[in-house]
């Protein structure tokens, strides 16, 4: 395989000279670190470092929530902010009782969560709707990249997988959804490659597996460091072949309950003619993902631009319980350079092939198979608190990843193999990893937590349901490398197949709003009035000056 | 620390730029993207993973004085001086319905569903629209002689964002094509795992149910035991 030259006209974005003398020491110190063993952190010195460095731990940054089932509990500030708001609807001045569509099954996000739970129910037979915020497909699945998680090999179990996840959560994870989690994997590679997901497998069929950060064997199974797009596009493409009604850039931007409190469907939001439409169903299934577009605590994301996070703040209306919405992971290794693509996902994958992390003098600084949070911690401490960061031109700081290893260790043209994206992304500014390191800091990654569901994906409101990035617990207080596309299969496959059978028996009455005037009513009874309004289905990156002239107008629906 | 993307906005230097054909002046460290939001367009389609990935934002443009139709991602595109340009946030594009299962990994498949194929003219037309860089017109070369194997290998870093398509003179849609013989290719022909299999069996027969009931039954203590004391299959092979 050869990547062709890029296209000349292209502009590139060269290393300062300051930069380059960095670079210098990373190659002096570079066949000895190849040797090395970098130990990995005891139990206690990760506690430590996690508590000194790790963005979760900074004061200030979380507060209790003021209403709702979680009344009391710490959650992050920037979720808080979508949790304790007002609706977009003022539902005493809307008339939801038309009812445009009816569904069986009502699917709110077209990621791969959504696409997967819309397949298993559309397999029982349920009539399905998937409708969502962008193009069908746009969302973190599709910029997954290193792997997704399976105990398939003749050394490892789903018991170790087992051990591999809780540990790396914290101890934290709820074990039933641990245990539905790793019992499933299998079986889940397995439907993909029957429906045609080219993963990379040796020439009888072994599949080409690695370790990611905190992983005991190596059960990291992939699609070059295509992984989740080729997982997207190929769950897409036969969610079309069969048929199922997809609608776009609609995205539900409230829950509709009946009087007993049952799930009965949802409003959705066509935001190209701001049209409201009343979907009633017989079970919904939240699939919206997560909330990068938050930016938390200012960092930038991996996140796809629709993840604002907005199936939280509709399923805690109706009375949803949330999990572990106090801590966010930040993954490690973000671009710091080229600056105009700062924070874009650099794969973990790297690390796994043999990438190491090191500073400005060259040195390594921790094991780069830690799980994300301690690694993640360790670049901060090294740039923020130890000043061994390079800066960047424009005035950031970061560490450098040593990409060329892959080669000099895998062997040559393997880091173009194992991950052609990577080397496109740098070769389209005129960086080679191949030959020169790259400059990395932790980004906004993952929402940890989110709304609580049980095995099948059911929450505590009857006939609702959550898969994916939304749901919390599976991975309690920190996500491995893999296993969030690995979650998002399994539990959306489990989600849709339960809600295609309760579907059958369900029975909801008239669709109400009566759940979101009782929201507002506890806000108004906290004593307190916040001045926003959520889901915020969108991030607003307009300049400052540019949206004050705007706001001289009217305000359109999704703005 | 670094702040939200694209702050790190070097304030001496400026371009000029055309946003459909209307002028502004941007500074110079921006992409096609973050200059639309900085003039204070607020994107709906035309906008996804704003990372490389998803294909949402395709763009056309030229760049003042030069002939030459350019193509390229919003989102990883630098703005230079004199660039003129327009998203094509949509493009129509035939999608066939089919059971991939039942489908053979072949020339007929991919002509019972896309007969315009076999009107390639090799103009590599596509190839030049590609912002991924694939030779696609090698992706068609092999689609045409049924190479299903070597259409999925070269397509494989397809994003499916229609650049191709738009520029094709025989109408095809390039990426429909391409993913069909992706699923081909991992539904019929790539080896299947034996490993896998074993371990599925293994599942059905429970095999493991009863250590991991026992695993969920432990309290924090006996885990954390467990877990420090795990052994780790070496790292790099």
């Amino acid at each position: 395989m050869t990547l062709e030259q890029p296209k000349q006209w292209r502009t590139t974005i060269a290393y300062s000279d300051e930069m380059r003398r960095s670079i210098e020491k990373v190659l002096a110190t570079r066949s000895a670190r190849m040797k090395q063993t970098f130990p990995k952190l005891k139990p206690e010195e990760k506690k430590e470092l996690l508590q000194k460095y790790h963005p979760d731990y900074k004061p200030g940054t979380t507060r209790k929530i003021r209403v709702g089932p979680n009344k009391g509990d710490p959650i992050v500030n920037e979720l808080g902010d979508i949790i304790e708001a007002y609706s977009r609807i003022n539902p005493d001045k809307i008339d939801i009782s038309k009812i445009h569509i009816q569904t069986d099954v009502l699917v709110v996000g077209g990621g791969g969560a959504g696409a997967a739970a819309a397949l298993a129910a559309h397999q029982q037979g349920a009539r399905v709707l998937l409708c969502t915020k962008l193009r069908f497909g746009d969302s973190n699945t599709m910029m997954a990249q290193g792997g997704i998680q399976a105990a398939d090999k003749p050394n490892d179990s789903p018991a170790i997988h087992y051990l591999d996840v809780i540990g790396g959560g914290g101890y934290a994870n709820i074990p039933s959804l641990v245990q539905a989690l790793v019992r499933d994997a299998p079986s889940v590679i397995e439907w993909l490659e029957e429906l045609g997901a080219m993963f990379d497998k040796e020439n009888d069929g072994t599949f080409v597996t690695d370790h990611g950060g905190g992983t005991s064997r190596r059960r990291m199974h992939a699609a070059r460091d295509y992984t989740g797009a080729e997982i997207m596009r190929t769950l897409r493409d036969e969610v079309l072949n069969q048929g199922i009604q997809v609608i776009e850039f609609s995205p539900a931007i409230e829950l509709l309950t009946d009087s007993e409190g049952n799930c009965v469907g949802a409003m959705l939001l066509n935001m190209e003619t701001d049209e409201y439409i009343v979907v009633g169903a017989k079970t919904t299934i939240i699939a919206t993902g997560g909330s990068g577009r938050l930016h938390m605590q200012g960092f930038p994301t991996t996140n796809h631009y629709g993840a604002t996070g907005d199936g939280l703040p509709m399923a805690y209306r109706t009375g949803c319980k949330l999990v572990f919405v106090d801590t966010i992971q930040y993954h490690p290794t973000g671009v710091a350079f080229p600056e105009l693509i700062s924070g874009q996902l650099i794969t973990e994958k790297m690390r796994s092939l043999g990438a190491q992390l090191v500073n400005v003098d060259g040195e390594r600084f921790v094991n780069e198979l830690e799980t994300r949070d301690a690694v993640a911690s360790a670049v901060i401490r090294e740039c923020v608190e130890r000043k061994k960061g390079v800066r960047t031109p424009g005035g950031l700081t970061g560490v450098w990843l040593d990409t060329p290893l892959i080669d000099m260790l895998k062997g040559t043209s393997r880091t173009l193999r194992l991950a052609p994206a990577m080397v496109r992304q740098f070769k389209r500014f005129g960086i080679d990893i191949i030959k020169d390191p790259i400059l990395v800091y932790p980004t906004q990654h993952y929402q940890n937590g989110g709304i609580l569901i049980d095995e099948y994906g059911r929450t505590n409101v009857p006939n609702l349901y959550v898969a994916g990035e939304a749901a919390g617990g599976v991975h309690g207080r920190n996500r491995l490398m893999g296993n969030s596309l690995l979650g998002i299969l399994v539990f959306g496959r489990r989600a849709g197949k339960d809600a295609a059978l309760k579907s059958k028996t369900a029975t909801g009455g008239k669709p109400t709003l009566n759940h979101v005037t009782r929201y507002h009513k506890e806000l108004k009874k906290a004593g307190y009035t916040p001045d926003r309004h959520s889901p915020i289905i969108l991030p607003d990156y307009r300049r400052e000056e540019a949206k004050i002239e705007l706001e001289a107008f009217a305000v359109k629906g999704w703005e | 620390m670094i702040l939200k993307e694209a702050l790190a906005i070097s304030k001496n230097t400026s371009v000029s730029i055309y946003v459909f054909g209307k002028q502004y002046r941007v500074p110079e460290n921006l992409t096609i993207l973050t200059a639309m939001e900085h003039l204070g367009y607020r994107l709906l389609r035309g906008c996804g993973c704003r990372s490389g990935f998803c294909g949402a934002c395709a763009t056309v443009y030229r760049i003042q004085g030069d002939y030459r139709l350019r193509t390229g991602l919003a989102c990883q595109t630098p703005v230079k001086e004199g660039m003129v340009f327009s998203m094509l946030p949509f493009h129509p594009a035939t999608k066939a319905r089919y059971n991939i299962k039942e489908l053979q990994p072949n020339l007929q498949s991919l002509v019972r569903y896309y007969p315009e194929i076999m009107r390639c003219l090799q103009c590599n037309s596509c190839s030049r629209a590609c912002p991924q860089d694939l030779q696609v017109i090698d992706i068609m070369g092999a689609a045409m002689r049924g190479d299903i194997t070597t259409a999925a290998d070269l397509s494989f870093d397809c994003i499916m964002c229609g650049l191709c398509a738009t520029r094709c003179p025989a109408e095809i849609v390039q990426y429909n094509v391409a993913i069909l013989t992706r699923r081909l290719y991992g539904t019929h022909v790539a080896p299947r795992s034996k490993h896998l299999q074993d371990r599925l069996k293994e599942i059905e027969n429970g095999r493991y149910d009863q250590e991991l009931t026992k695993l969920t039954k432990m309290n924090t203590e006996e885990i954390t035991e467990l877990y420090n004391a795990r052994e780790i299959e070496k790292e790099v092979a």
